[in-house]
């Protein structure tokens, strides 16, 4: 039963292949992201009411994030995150420096600025789990922990993890966190716990119950801000997918091949 | 199973302390929900005997497939089960004396399921209201006892209520 939902999807594969990929790092460079990679499957809206039938791979969730209108300095998304999955309700270990607790507490969304020294231009953007098509993380989880959900959610079965943090090392983002010590404070819908890596799982709890929208995406929207557009990339009649046709935009890392599930524009 | 030995025991130490003659539901916590409803999400004594399963089926249905609305799920079990203190404040649903740890305690369980999930109902559940909004979920309101399954609706698979031990 797992290993249905675990199946990489081959057809979305070629178009990859097939599509133009250039070369390029989070700094500079520039590249075509492959579009195409998102158009097989059938378009169908999200369902409005929590789902009873299992996810299916008819949908693929995904994001553009626009960073020229990223602000600086604004974390309402990495606070709105912290809310809704719980993370605001880590506590330091007693006697722990701050500095270190800083570096060690679970994230999943992180406010990443970049400068271009040549020119000095700065941009922000939020970095957070790319969901890729093919996802490094899910390649080295030897307890098949890590995986992908049939909707392109990468995520980590808590159940089956062991602790061992390839992935953390494998994940060319940083997007992975582990957590070091008992979580004395949780909520109902985001369990958490010693022992564990864990990741953005594009709020999944929310798209369960039928919304279409991640905590960031609305805080974003709600700050003025609008930088965060969430939607389904299988659908192209969908604003996302009429964005991302609109817009340039690209992967970070686009040389590694992943196919992300996350786009960036105005990088 | 290991399970046969405990549960005779139990049924002798506590038999007569509730309504119930065969003892079967005395671990229900008074004060909570599920002290006002008739029966648990399946038939009580196919729980008692087989509520692992039955968490452990709705674990991998929730994390690989997403559906967080049935019964079976682990917020609903501390949503309904979860015991009240005097100032109507939910008790950790593991502390000592509560529902899953009081049982467990006595037949030498451990669990480190509560080391990740909430012990009490913490900020809106998975959509346990949703669904119940939605009708078709159960209650965990003590007054809508129609909403509470009945052996009629139980799979096939699942023991009637009444058979024997
Ligand atoms: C809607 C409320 C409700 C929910 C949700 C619920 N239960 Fe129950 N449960 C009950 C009631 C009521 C009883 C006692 C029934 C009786 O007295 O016959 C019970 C009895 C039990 C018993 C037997 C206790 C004993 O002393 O014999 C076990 C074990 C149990 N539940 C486990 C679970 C688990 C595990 C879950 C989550 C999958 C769960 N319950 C969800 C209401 C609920
Ligand atoms: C290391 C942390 C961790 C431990 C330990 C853990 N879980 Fe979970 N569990 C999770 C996470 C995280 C989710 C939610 C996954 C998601 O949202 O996709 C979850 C979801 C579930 C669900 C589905 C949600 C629900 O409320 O019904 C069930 C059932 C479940 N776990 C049962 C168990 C049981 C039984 C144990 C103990 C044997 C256990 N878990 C131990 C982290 C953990
Ligand atoms: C009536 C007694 C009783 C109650 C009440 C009870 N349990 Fe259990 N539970 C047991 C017994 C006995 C076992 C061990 C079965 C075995 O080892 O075969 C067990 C085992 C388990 C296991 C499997 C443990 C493992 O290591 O595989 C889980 C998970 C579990 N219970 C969850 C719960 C939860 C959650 C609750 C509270 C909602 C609960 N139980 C309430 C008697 C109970």
């Amino acid at each position: 039963m797992k290993d249905d939902n675990r199946q990489v999807d081959s057809d979305r594969r070629r178009f990859l292949g097939a599509a133009a990929v250039a070369a390029g790092s989070v700094t500079g460079g520039a590249g075509v992201a492959a579009l195409g990679a998102f158009s097989a499957g059938l378009p169908e809206s999200a369902d409005a009411s929590p789902r009873t039938e299992p996810v299916t791979d008819r949908h693929r969730w995904g994001m553009l994030v626009d960073t020229s209108k990223c602000a600086d300095g604004c974390t309402a998304c990495v606070e709105a995150c912290d809310q809704e999955n719980g993370l605001g309700l880590q506590s330091e270990p007693f006697g722990d420096n701050e500095a270190k607790w800083q570096n060690q507490r679970a994230v999943w969304i992180r406010k990443v600025k970049l400068q271009d020294n040549a020119s000095g231009h700065v941009t922000n953007l939020p970095l957070m789990c790319q969901h890729c098509e093919q996802p490094p993380c899910v390649n080295v989880c030897p307890t098949g922990a890590s995986f992908k959900r049939a909707d392109g959610i990468v995520m980590v079965d808590r159940h089956t993890c062991i602790g061992c943090r390839y992935c953390i090392m494998a994940c060319p983002y940083k997007a992975r966190s582990f957590i070091h010590e008992r979580v004395e404070q949780k909520l109902t819908r985001a369990p958490r716990g010693i022992g564990c890596v864990e990741s953005c799982n594009l709020c999944a709890h929310r798209l369960d119950e039928g919304k279409t929208t991640t905590a960031c995406q609305e805080a974003c929207t709600a700050g003025g801000h609008q930088a965060i557009m969430f939607g389904d990339l299988k659908d192209p009649t969908s604003p996302l997918r009429q964005a991302l046709a609109a817009q340039p935009n690209r992967q970070i890392r686009e040389d590694l091949q992943l196919n992300t599930g996350v786009r960036y524009a105005g990088l | 199973m290991i399970l046969g030995l405990p549960l005779t025991l139990l049924l002798a130490a506590f038999g007569s302390t509730t309504a119930h003659a065969t003892g079967v539901g005395d671990f229900v916590v008074p004060s909570s929900n599920a002290a006002g409803v008739q029966n648990c999400v399946e038939p009580t004594e196919y729980m008692r005997r087989n509520h692992m399963e039955v968490i452990r089926h709705q674990r991998d249905t929730t994390v690989y497939g997403g559906i967080r609305s049935t019964k079976h799920s682990m917020a609903g079990c501390v949503t309904c089960h979860v015991g009240y203190d005097a100032e109507q404040k939910p008790v950790p649903i593991n502390a000592d004396g509560q529902f899953c740890e009081a049982c467990h305690d006595y037949a030498a369980v451990n669990l480190n399921c509560f080391d990740c999930h909430a012990t009490i109902p913490e900020g809106e559940g998975w959509n346990q209201e949703t669904a119940a909004a939605h009708g078709h979920q159960l209650s965990v309101d003590g007054a809508q006892h129609g909403a509470v399954p009945t052996v009629a609706q139980v799979p096939e698979t699942m023991p009637a209520e009444n058979q024997d031990q």
